[in-house]
C-alpha cells in the first residue's frame, strides 16, 4: 500500500508526469460529463463539489444520485426514457457553483438538479434557477428562513431537528444549563438566534445561555473545552448544542474525551454530525453524546434494511456506512419521479405545481409528504452514539413533523408562511395579508 | 478447585450457593425488579436499577456491572433476564441459577445518559468497600458526584474501615456533598461539609456549592465566602492554564512551520506546498497504523514510533523530487515558484483525494497519547504534552543537524553565499535538492504529530500553511531561533485574546497585530545582520 502510493506521487511530478496527471484529470470529468446528445434519455444535473474543502461531504450524495439514477433504470427508466446523470465538480468554490449550474441547464438541457451542501452555495445558484425556471432539489439540513419556487428542501428545517432536540435534553436530561457552539457562518448563527429565543421563551435566564463561535476547521479546542468545563460547573445541568460543521469536529470531540468530559456529565447533541463523520473519529470516549436527525442508519425498518444493502453492493463496500443527508436525496429524488411519472412531463413548471402533496416512503417507515412551502414532514430521532460508530435511537417524535420554512421563534419571520399552491408566494405575511415578494 | 479462583469469584460462587437454598420460589420485590429489565424502556430499567442496589443482594453487583458493560441480556418475551460472563457462562439474574445459554431472542439492555449516571452512583456505592484501591477510589468519586442520601450509610461504613489516605479523603468529599444536600443534616454537619469541599478547591466543589439551593444563614455565608476563595484561586490557576495552552498550541505551530522555516527560511523558496508535505506525514502514519492493524496488532502503542522515521523519508523523497523535477529551474524567480507550488499542492491534494478517498481516515490514539492529568486544577492532556515535547526535540536535532554536520555546513555555506560556496567545491545543487528535501521531511514528521490532533483529510495541510508562513515570517526569515521565540509569542498572545476575544476575533486580532509589526519591524523579530543577507 505504501509502496504504491508513494510511487504513485511520485510519478506525477516529473513535468510530463505532471500534464499527464492533469490531461487524466480534465478526461476523467469530461467522461462523466459525458454530453453525448442522446434524445432518447432524460437528463438530470449532479451537482456536487468532489473536490475542495466539501468534498469529504458532498462526493457521497453525488454516489447517492448516480446508484438512485441506476436503480431507476432499472426499472425501466422514467417515462419510458432512461434517466442520465450529468456530474459537475463546482470545486467547494461557491461563485462556480453558479457557473456550473448554468451550464447543466442551458448547455445539458437538464430536467432536475440535485445538488448543494452548505447555503452560501445555494444561494449563489439561486438567482440562476429562478432566471432559467429549473428545480433544485436541496438534501441538508438548513437554517431555514427560505421558501422558493424552484427550490425542494428536503433536509431539515430547525424546527424538525434543532428543537427537537433540544426540547429532548430539557426534558429527558433536565438540562438547565446551554452552551450553544457553532462555526461562524450562516447556518450556525441562526440556528442559534433560533434556540436562544427559543431557550429564552422556556424561561431559561440569559446567564443561563453561552454562545461561543470558532472559525471554519478550529483544531484547537483547549480553550473552548476548558471554558465549558467551567461554565458547566455552576451547579446546574449542562449540555453543549453543537452547530460546528465538518473537519473541526473531529479535534473537538478528541478534546472533549481527552479532558474527561463524559457524556453522562456534559452531553454534547450535534446537528452536523452523523455516519460518515463518525467514520473518521475512535468513538469510543464518545460514548452517550447526541445527534439529532430524521435518519439513521440503525432505525429498524424493511426499506432501510433494503436500501442499506442495494446500497453496500453498489459501492461494493460492505462496510460503507449511510446516512441522513443521503435519506433526503433518496426522498427528494423519488418525489421528483413521482412527480413528473403524474404530469407525464419533464417540464420544470409542471413538476413544480405537481411536487407539492406528493408522497413518498422515507426509509424509517413513514411517508413524508411535500408540503405548499417546498419543505416536507420527516420524524425526528435522538441517537446516542455508540461504540462501532453508529447511533443508538433513545427518543423519537411520536409523528412526522411538517417542516417550516419560517422559523416562529424570530420576530422578523413569525408571521411568514411560504405556501406555492394557494398563495403562489414564498414569503407571505399572514399579519398583512400581503406578499412580500422576491424584494426581502 | 474452589481455593485457585479469584477471591472476588469464590465469594459470588458462594452467594450463589446460598442464595440456591436461601431464596424461595416465590417472586419477590427483588424479581420485580429483575423482570422490569426486560422491557425495554428507560423509566423502567431506572427503577430497576434503584431497587436492585439497595436490595443488599449478593446479585446486586454482578447484575448492574453487567448492565454497565452492555453484558445484562434481557428476553421480551418471557421477562427472563440473563447476566453473561466474559468467560461466556450465564447466570439468570432473578436466582443466579448458571443458565445453559442465552436465548437468541435476548438483547443487551440499554442505557443513555441518565441511566448510566443512575449505574455509576450505584456501582461506587457497591464497591465503597472493595479489596482493590482503585475501585475503592473510584466508587468514592462515583459517590461524591452523584451525592445520592441512600448512599450515606454506605460511605459512613467504608470511612471508618479505610486505611488509605486518599481514599479516605474522597470518601470525606463524598460525605461533604451528601451532607450538604440533605435536608435533615445539622447545621454543624453542614458547615464541616462546606469547610471540606472549601479544603478540595476545584470545579467540582464549587458546581456543589453554588447549586446547593436554599440554607440556613449561617451555611449560605461559609458558602458564598467557600466559593469567593474557590474563585480566586482558580483565576490563578486559569492564568497558569492559558500560558499552558499557549504552549501547546506554539508547539504545534512551531512544528508546522519548523520546516517551512528550511524551505523558505533558509533557501528562500516560496513554497506553498509545504502544508501538503504535513498532510503527506499524516497518511504516511495512516498507512502505518493500517498495517499495523491488520499484520501486528500488538504493536499498535509503536505505531507512532514507526511512522516518524517513514513519514520522513517519504516525505522527503518527494521533496526532493520537487525540487529536481520543478524548483531548481524557478530559482531567483519567486512569483512563478509561488505558483508552480500552489498548483502543485492542489495536485498533490487531489492525488491523495483520489488515492484514498475524500472523507476523514482514523488515525487512533496510542494508549499513552490519550487521556490527561491533573497538575493542580489544570488538565493537561497527554497528546499536548508529547507533541510539546515532540517538538523541541525535532529543534534540538534540527539546530544540532546545521551546526555540527558536514551537511549542515554546506546548507549554510550555500545559502549564505552560493558562488563562494560553489568555488569551494561544494556541490550546490545537490545540496539545494537535500536542503529541500530536509524541510519536506520534517514537514512530514510533523505531519505525524498533528494526526493526533486533527483530521487526517486531503485538506489537512492547507489549515497551516497560513500560520506557518505567518510564524517563519513573524520570527524572522533564515533564522531558526527566530520560528522558535515567533511560534510561541503566537501560541501564547492567541491563547491569552481568546479567552478575551473569542476564537474568530482572537485570530483576527492577531493577524492585525503581526501586520503592524511587519510593518515596523519588517525583517521579523531576529532579522539576520551582514552581508548573508542578501546572497
Amino acid at each position: 500500500m505504501l509502496k504504491k502510493s508513494t510511487h504513485d506521487i511520485a510519478a506525477s511530478f516529473s513535468r510530463r508526469g505532471l500534464f499527464a496527471a492533469t490531461a487524466g484529470l480534465m478526461l476523467g470529468l469530461a467522461s462523466l460529463t459525458g454530453a453525448k446528445a442522446a434524445d432518447d434519455t432524460i437528463k438530470v444535473g449532479v451537482l456536487h463539489s468532489l473536490s475542495g474543502t466539501m468534498a469529504i461531504s458532498e462526493t457521497t450524495l453525488k454516489d447517492t444520485i448516480l446508484f438512485l439514477i441506476d436503480e431507476q433504470n432499472k426499472k425501466g427508466g422514467v417515462l419510458g426514457k432512461k434517466l442520465e446523470a450529468v456530474v459537475v465538480d463546482p470545486a467547494s468554490n461557491w461563485p462556480l457553483f453558479a457557473e456550473k449550474a448554468r451550464e447543466l441547464i442551458t448547455k445539458d438541457k437538464v430536467a432536475v438538479v440535485f445538488g448543494c451542501w452548505t447555503s452560501v452555495s445555494r444561494k449563489s445558484v439561486l438567482p440562476v434557477f429562478k432566471e432559467l425556471n429549473n428545480i433544485l432539489f436541496y438534501p441538508v439540513q438548513y437554517e431555514g428562513e427560505e421558501s422558493e419556487r424552484n427550490v425542494f428542501y428536503t433536509g431539515a428545517a430547525p424546527n424538525q431537528q434543532a428543537i427537537p432536540a433540544v426540547d429532548y435534553l430539557m426534558k429527558d436530561e433536565k438540562v438547565k444549563r446551554w452552551v450553544l457552539a457553532g462555526t461562524d457562518y450562516v447556518y450556525p448563527r441562526t440556528t442559534n438566534k433560533i434556540l436562544e429565543a427559543y431557550l429564552k421563551s422556556k424561561g431559561v435566564a440569559q446567564e443561563d445561555i453561552m454562545i461561543n463561535y470558532t472559525p471554519f476547521g478550529h483544531s484547537d479546542w483547549q480553550t473552548i473545552v476548558a471554558d465549558i468545563k467551567k461554565f458547566g460547573s455552576a451547579g446546574k445541568k449542562t449540555a453543549v448544542v453543537s452547530t460546528i460543521n465538518g473537519d473541526a469536529n473531529v479535534p473537538f470531540y478528541k478534546e472533549l474525551g481527552n479532558q474527561g468530559i463524559k457524556a453522562k456529565d456534559i452531553p454534547v447533541v450535534a446537528f452536523s454530525v452523523g455516519e460518515e463523520e463518525l467514520a473518521g473519529i475512535d468513538t469510543k470516549p464518545l460514548l452517550g453524546h447526541l445527534a439529532a436527525w430524521n435518519y439513521f442508519q440503525s432505525v429498524k425498518s424493511p426499506e432501510n434494511e433494503k436500501f442499506i444493502k442495494a446500497w453496500q453492493a453498489y459501492t461494493k463496500n460492505p462496510k460503507r456506512v449511510t446516512n441522513d443527508p443521503m435519506e433526503a436525496s433518496v426522498i427528494g429524488f423519488n418525489m421528483w419521479v413521482k412527480a413528473v411519472e403524474k404530469v407525464k412531463s419533464t417540464d420544470p413548471d409542471k413538476v413544480i405545481d405537481a411536487l407539492p402533496g406528493t408522497e413518498t416512503p422515507n426509509l424509517t417507515g413513514g411517508v413524508s409528504k411535500m408540503l405548499p412551502n417546498h419543505h416536507i414532514t420527516k420524524p425526528v430521532f435522538i441517537g446516542e452514539i455508540k461504540a462501532n460508530g453508529q447511533f443508538d435511537v433513545v427518543w423519537k417524535t411520536p409523528g412526522l413533523v411538517a417542516g417550516d420554512a419560517w422559523s416562529k421563534e424570530l420576530d422578523g419571520s413569525k408571521d411568514l408562511i411560504g405556501d406555492w399552491v394557494g398563495k403562489k408566494c414564498g414569503n407571505f405575511n399572514t399579519k398583512t395579508n400581503k406578499c412580500l415578494g422576491s424584494g426581502s | 478447585m474452589l481455593v485457585n479462583l479469584p477471591a472476588r469469584l469464590r465469594t459470588l460462587l458462594l452467594s450463589l450457593v446460598l442464595i440456591a437454598f436461601a431464596l424461595p420460589a416465590f417472586a419477590g420485590p427483588f424479581e420485580d425488579a429483575i423482570a422490569k429489565f426486560a422491557n425495554d424502556d428507560y423509566s423502567d430499567t431506572e427503577e430497576a436499577i434503584g431497587v436492585v442496589a439497595s436490595s443488599g443482594n449478593p446479585l446486586a453487583f454482578p447484575i448492574i456491572s453487567a448492565l454497565q458493560d452492555g453484558r445484562l441480556m434481557a428476553d421480551s418475551d418471557s421477562k427472563k433476564v440473563y447476566v453473561t460472563g466474559a468467560d461466556g457462562k450465564s447466570i439468570d439474574a432473578a436466582t443466579g441459577q448458571p443458565v445453559d445459554s442465552v436465548p437468541d431472542s435476548a438483547s443487551a439492555v440499554r442505557l443513555n445518559n441518565r441511566l448510566r449516571r443512575s449505574v455509576d452512583a450505584a456501582i461506587g456505592s457497591l464497591t465503597l468497600q472493595s479489596p482493590d484501591i482503585a475501585t475503592r477510589l473510584q466508587a468514592a468519586q462515583s459517590v461524591f458526584k452523584s451525592h445520592e442520601e441512600t448512599a450515606l450509610e454506605a460511605v459512613d461504613g467504608a470511612l471508618a474501615k479505610e486505611t488509605n489516605k486518599s481514599v479516605k479523603a474522597a470518601l470525606g468529599d463524598a460525605r461533604a456533598a451528601i451532607l450538604l444536600f440533605k435536608p435533615d443534616a445539622s447545621e454543624v454537619e453542614k458547615l464541616e461539609a462546606v469547610a471540606t469541599l472549601k479544603a478540595r478547591g476545584d470545579q467540582e466543589a464549587m458546581a456543589l456549592l453554588t447549586g446547593m439551593g436554599d440554607q440556613p444563614a449561617s451555611v449560605a455565608k461559609a458558602a458564598a465566602s467557600a466559593i469567593g476563595s474557590i474563585q480566586s484561586s482558580l483565576a490563578v490557576w486559569s492564568t497558569v492554564q492559558n500560558a499552558w495552552y499557549g504552549l501547546s498550541l506554539g508547539s504545534v505551530l512551531l512544528l508546522a512551520a519548523i520546516g517551512l522555516a528550511i524551505t523558505f527560511g533558509v533557501m528562500g523558496v516560496i513554497n506553498m506546498a509545504h502544508g501538503e508535505m504535513v498532510m503527506i506525514g499524516a497518511y504516511t502514519t495512516f498507512v502505518v497504523q493500517e498495517v499495523i492493524r491488520t499484520r501486528y496488532p500488538g504493536l499498535f502503542d509503536y505505531s507512532l514510533l514507526i511512522a516518524v522515521p517513514l513519514a520522513f523519508l517519504v516525505a522527503g523523497a518527494i521533496g526532493v523530487l520537487i525540487e529536481r523535477s520543478i524548483i531548481r529551474f524557478l530559482y531567483g524567480r519567486p512569483l512563478e515558484t509561488l505558483l508552480a507550488t500552489w498548483g502543485l499542492s492542489l495536485v498533490l491534494q487531489q492525488a491523495v483525494r483520489t488515492m484514498f478517498g475524500p472523507t476523514n481516515r482514523e488515525v487512533g490514539n496510542p494508549s499513552w497519547m490519550s487521556g490527561a492529568f491533573e497538575l493542580g486544577q489544570i488538565t493537561i492532556t497527554y497528546n499536548r504534552l508529547w507533541i510539546l515535547v515532540f517538538t523541541l526535540a525535532v529543534f534540538a536535532v534540527l539546530l544540532a543537524m546545521l551546526r555540527y554536520t558536514a551537511l549542515g555546513l554546506e546548507m549554510r555555506a550555500v545559502t549564505q553565499n552560493r558562488r563562494m560556496a560553489a568555488s569551494m567545491g561544494i556541490a550546490t545543487s545537490r545540496v539545494d535538492a537535500l536542503t529541500f528535501g530536509l524541510g519536506s521531511g520534517i514537514a512530514g514528521i510533523a505531519g505525524v504529530a498533528l494526526s493526533q490532533i486533527d483530521n487526517v483529510s486531503p485538506n489537512l495541510g492547507q489549515s497551516y500553511i497560513i500560520d506557518s508562513f505567518m510564524v517563519v515570517v513573524f520570527g524572522g526569515v533564515g533564522n531558526l531561533w527566530g520560528t522558535l521565540v515567533g511560534a510561541f509569542t503566537l501560541g501564547i498572545a492567541n491563547k491569552f485574546l481568546e479567552p478575551v476575544a473569542g476564537a474568530v476575533l482572537g485570530k483576527i486580532a492577531i493577524l492585525v497585530l503581526i501586520i503592524l509589526f511587519i510593518q515596523k519591524r519588517p525583517r521579523g523579530l531576529f532579522a539576520l545582520k551582514g552581508r548573508a543577507v542578501e546572497a
